[in-house]
């Protein structure tokens, strides 16, 4: 399949991809990765006029923790997280999600912020996002604006990015000590999208109440969805088997899935109440190990 | 929709097209480089048979258009072997019976022969994980990963 014809520009700072997005707006479309856009394109659901390739950007490829938080570059692919000492030794959340995204030839291409930026309800890094309350860094026009990811999706395949914004980095909160996350993901075979998954981030106080929590949950609606009340029932209490069966069946009613190959909305929401009850588990153990 | 010149290096030889933007890359290596070792399957970034490392990295060629390759290093089946000898990746292949009808070969190769330079002392797991995005219609995984063990063994054997 031959993609439709476009006109195609590489700018090389962040300064000039902006100055691109005014002049051509909701006409253009970044490529970073181009893991979802390039199929897109060959089926003819994206025919954008122009591309805008910011793979020429340079310093926009990095993994660093600065001024309390870990920030991704535009252009961090998804193979630097598993490669990164940083990311493995004290984000395994951002390991369990990147790991189940695609496979590995296409995460050597595919980049975080594009996971997010594509607004794919499908998409795995939006309900880790959400658990670990992300912010992104969006630059247009007007300036340089941070967005929270809970804010960030606004309706299927939509985001906060106006057409002249460019996202330009993820800000992940350091988590403190007795944190703990984990995403976990039901998936048919390798590369396919997600049945369902839950992605969960806990911070467990010395008494040993739960201070802070988040949960996000994928191909659970039209949106990647924040499931704050499963997240109220968890927070300020000490996490027992009755506490995590209450946030499960929350989940699993802040759920919206779709019946499709996958399987029927009924099963969907049952595996998301399971899945829910997994991934807090998971996020509690390597909590007691982060303290 | 003006086409551009793009140069890059296949095989170690320096290489130039004049490409239009949508030119998908693994067109250009079949088409205008003539190197068609390279091969187009599902055409859906899901099944690996177009598998070329881009600066020594797997992708698949058929998901990136040509001209985001202008100035990088590519490598395609033709590539691995050197002066005559085969790679011990294509070795592991030959030797374990890596391949029934061949056609995902060249990508599992590439795939195998990145995986091994960057893993040296593999398991039996994370050979089957680095392979998970090449497809082998024939199922033929068993030999491909003996093959790829083979390969593990002769690069070690030989640093």
């Amino acid at each position: 399949m031959i993609p439709p014809g476009f006109e195609y520009y590489a700018p090389t700072s962040v300064n000039e991809a902006t100055a691109l997005l005014k002049q051509h707006g909701a006409d253009a479309k970044i490529l970073s990765g181009g893991m979802s856009l390039i199929p897109l394109m060959k089926l003819r659901l994206a025919t954008p006029r122009y591309i805008i390739d910011i793979n020429r950007i340079p310093d926009l490829d990095y993994i660093r923790e600065a001024n309390g938080f870990l920030k991704i570059g535009a252009l961090t692919r998804e193979s630097d997280l598993e490669r990164s000492e940083l990311v493995r030794s004290r984000y395994p959340i951002l390991i369990d999600t990147t790991s189940t995204i695609a496979d590995p030839l296409v995460r050597n291409m595919a980049t975080v912020a594009g996971n997010l930026a594509h607004g794919d309800p499908a998409n795995d890094h939006p309900a880790t996002m959400l658990a670990l309350e992300a912010q992104v860094v969006v630059v247009g026009p007007k300036g340089e604006r941070r967005i929270p990811v809970s804010n960030f999706f606004t309706g299927i395949l939509s985001t906060a990015l106006s057409p002249d914004e460019l996202l330009t980095e993820i800000l992940i909160p350091i988590p403190p000590a007795g944190s703990g996350g984990a995403y976990i993901k039901m998936e048919r075979k390798v590369g396919d999208f997600a049945t369902a998954a839950v992605a969960a981030q806990l911070t467990i106080g010395a008494g040993g109440a739960c201070e802070r929590v988040g949960i996000g949950l994928t191909n659970a609606g039209p949106t990647p969805i924040k499931a704050k009340k499963a997240e109220d029932v968890l927070r300020g209490k000490k996490i027992n088997d009755e506490v995590i069966r209450q946030a499960a069946q929350l989940a699993s009613e802040e759920s919206d899935p779709k019946s499709d190959l996958r399987g029927s909305a009924e099963y969907k929401r049952d595996l998301i109440r399971v899945l829910t009850a997994r991934v807090i588990r998971r996020a509690l153990e390597r909590a007691a190990k982060g303290r | 929709m003006a086409n551009r010149k793009i140069h890059v290096k296949v095989n170690g030889t320096p290489m130039e097209a004049d490409v239009e933007p949508r030119l998908l890359l693994v067109h250009c290596i079949r088409d205008t480089f003539q190197l068609t070792g390279t091969h187009i399957g599902c055409d859906t970034s899901h099944c690996g048979a177009c598998t070329v490392l881009l600066d020594g990295r797997p992708i698949k060629s058929c998901t990136l258009f040509a001209i985001q390759a202008d100035g990088r290093v590519i490598t395609t089946v033709e590539g691995l072997e050197q002066n005559g000898t085969l790679h011990p990746v294509q070795e592991g292949f030959c030797q374990e019976h890596g391949l029934q009808c061949g056609f995902c070969t060249p990508g599992m190769m590439l795939t195998a022969a990145a995986f091994l330079k960057e893993n040296p002392k593999p398991t039996e797991d994370s050979i089957r994980t680095a392979i998970s995005g090449n497809l082998c219609r024939c199922t033929g995984y068993v030999n491909i990963v003996k093959a790829i063990q083979y390969a593990a063994a002769k690069l070690a054997a030989g640093a």
